[in-house]
């Protein structure tokens, strides 16, 4: 339990002259909920992209599972077992429910072009096991009934559980979620949330950015909060509700 | 699911190999076979093109520059060395993935009108090699001389012979790309289109996909090129210009690149509109295919291939 799945050492990200991520140190145990929260602009999802690889971070290594990964590339990162939403939906839209999920599996099991052009036996069995597997997460994320429906067609609620269970399906060891309950109504963020407790439940640490506090305070181990890409916080949800920085951080510092 | 029916294929061989025995039979139409040889050739390269920009959607306005590499290999191999047909189509196929591999690598990293830029000018520079180029390729007068196919002492010197040949290559390139957009090949390919950083945070390596098939189209185009040069036992370099480029997208489009049967029935329409229908026009020819163009993306967006979808939709209201 006190193993550490990803490691943030001396991290700083820079565009131009805008520092976005400043020193930034932290760890991730594994099996744990730790959610990072932050006034807007604070780094937040520019922390995620460094640490799935969309680029890598100016200074600084993450590691996971004790491997520098911050120079990897993005699908490198994913196949090494980090998995990721995006805070605006990233749904293959053009593709069905069910293909969504089948892409997700596309880090565990994969064809060669030419392998798939002659259609050998084996990548045909590859393609029944990707399906099983597939309709597998989409029972376990209650989407099962609307397998054949267009990705694009469903409504919001129901696209951030499918991109959960796209990021499940690949088996990370950590999934990241971006605002997984960002614009649900108070059904769906509590559907959202069971979700996650399930997918904890399972053995996969999960890291996620969100602003709904009650979201946060429910399900977290532990909170990390970011300001000016800065850590003015850490630590399990009680000591972060009542320390005076985060306080300030939120409400701007009582001058009146 | 993506699922491309079998049924359809198979009647569609079919009616290719009853096709030119048919048209023989009635005078006005006796000529199609050869006007099919041409399609047959065109369709290989737009299958790959639909391939690449329907299902990756990348753009490329440059691919008729690897239809005349492979033209153009085939021709100067045979013709000056003296070597196997079969041997230089080979060859050819090799240089163009090389040289697709070597345009594809730096200009797939843009995106939009910036790549259709980049291969727009590979298109010009290659066809400026081919006019200038003259001890190798003649220059603007092009190459005569360049022999027909034979195998095992078969000779494939009538149009039905080729017909046959040209059309068992597009019937093996179909099913091959039929099979890859059905795989988690496709699957992959379609996720790029829809969205890049999705697809890479799920483990597809975006550039290499984009490179393979970039290069898998370009290597069918080179394939075509070489049918072409031994078909007409000729090339020259106004086959291989910019609006031949052009042209090709223009079948794709009206057929529907987001299918691959639309690459087959725009490739079939626009060749015989061009070598038989439009030749009333003259000149003009090039206005029926502005319309048809404009016709296509402003009403049909899907092409012929949706079609059938919008009648559903009638009927269902």
């Amino acid at each position: 339990m006190e193993e550490n799945v990803l490691e943030l050492q001396g991290v700083v990200m820079t565009f131009g002259g805008l520092m976005a991520l400043s020193n930034l140190n932290f760890n991730v145990r594994r099996g744990m909920i730790k959610a990072i929260i932050g006034p807007n602009g604070a780094g937040k999802t520019t922390l995620f992209n460094v640490i799935t690889g969309s680029f890598p971070p100016t200074k600084g290594t993450v590691k996971f599972k004790g491997q520098p990964i911050q120079h990897l590339k993005a699908h490198k990162i994913a196949d090494r077992g980090i998995s990721r939403t995006f805070q605006t939906v990233e749904l293959f839209g053009n593709m069905t429910v069910l293909e969504n999920v089948m892409l997700g599996c596309y880090t565990r099991i994969r064809t060669s072009f030419m392998a798939s052009g002659f259609v050998l036996p084996r990548s045909r069995r590859k393609e029944k096991r990707i399906k099983e597997s597939a309709l597998k997460i989409l029972k376990f994320i209650g989407l099962i009934h609307k397998f054949k429906d267009s990705a694009d067609s469903l409504p919001l609620g129901e696209q951030k559980l499918l991109e959960i269970g796209r990021a499940l399906a690949s088996e990370p060891e950590l999934i990241c979620l971006d605002e997984p309950a960002a614009g649900l109504n108070e059904t769906e963020t509590h559907v959202a949330s069971s979700l996650i407790r399930a997918i904890n439940a399972k053995g996969i640490t999960v890291l996620l950015v969100e602003h709904d506090m009650k979201v946060v305070m429910n399900i977290s181990d532990e909170i990390l909060v970011l300001n000016y890409g800065q850590k003015i916080a850490e630590g399990p949800p009680q000591n972060i509700r009542n320390s005076p920085r985060v306080i300030e951080a939120y409400l701007g510092a009582g001058e009146v | 699911m993506l699922r491309i029916a079998k049924l359809p294929i198979a009647v569609f061989a079919l009616a290719i190999m009853v096709f030119p025995w048919t048209a023989h039979r009635i005078p006005a139409i006796e000529h199609y076979p050869d006007i099919m040889v041409f399609a047959g050739i065109y369709c290989l390269i737009t299958m790959g093109l639909s391939l690449l920009m329907g299902y990756a959607g990348q753009i490329s306005i440059g691919h008729a520059a690897f239809f005349g590499i492979g033209a153009y290999i085939s021709a100067i191999l045979t013709t000056n060395y003296g070597m196997n047909p079969w041997a230089c189509m080979v060859i050819g196929m090799a240089v163009t993935a090389v040289v697709a591999v070597l345009v594809g690598a730096p200009s797939l990293k843009l995106r939009g009108h910036y790549l259709a830029m980049a291969t727009l000018a590979f298109g010009i520079i290659i066809f400026i090699i081919f006019n200038e180029e003259i001890e190798w390729t003649g220059g603007p007068d092009g190459m005569s001389g360049i022999p027909g196919l034979t195998l095992f002492g078969f000779e494939f010197n009538s149009v039905e012979r080729y017909y046959y040949l040209v059309w068992g290559f597009v019937i093996a390139a179909f099913i091959f790309t039929v099979n890859v957009i059905q795989s988690g090949t496709g699957r992959a390919l379609r996720a790029i289109h829809a969205s890049e950083p999705a697809a890479r945070a799920m483990g597809v390596d975006v550039s290499r996909f984009k490179i393979l098939v970039f290069v898998y189209s370009a290597v069918l185009a080179s394939l075509a090129g070489s049918l072409y040069a031994h078909y007409l036992n000729f090339v020259n370099p106004a086959t291989f210009d910019l609006f031949f480029s052009i042209k090709l997208l223009i079948m794709i489009a009206l057929g529907g690149m987001h299918n691959i049967w639309g690459a087959i029935v725009g490739t079939g329409l626009i060749t015989f509109l061009s070598n038989e229908w439009l030749h009333y026009f003259e000149e003009f020819e090039v206005i029926v295919y502005g319309a048809i163009l404009l016709f296509v993306t402003v009403l049909l967006p899907e092409g012929l291939a949706g079609v059938p979808g919008i009648v559903k939709g009638w009927f269902r209201r």
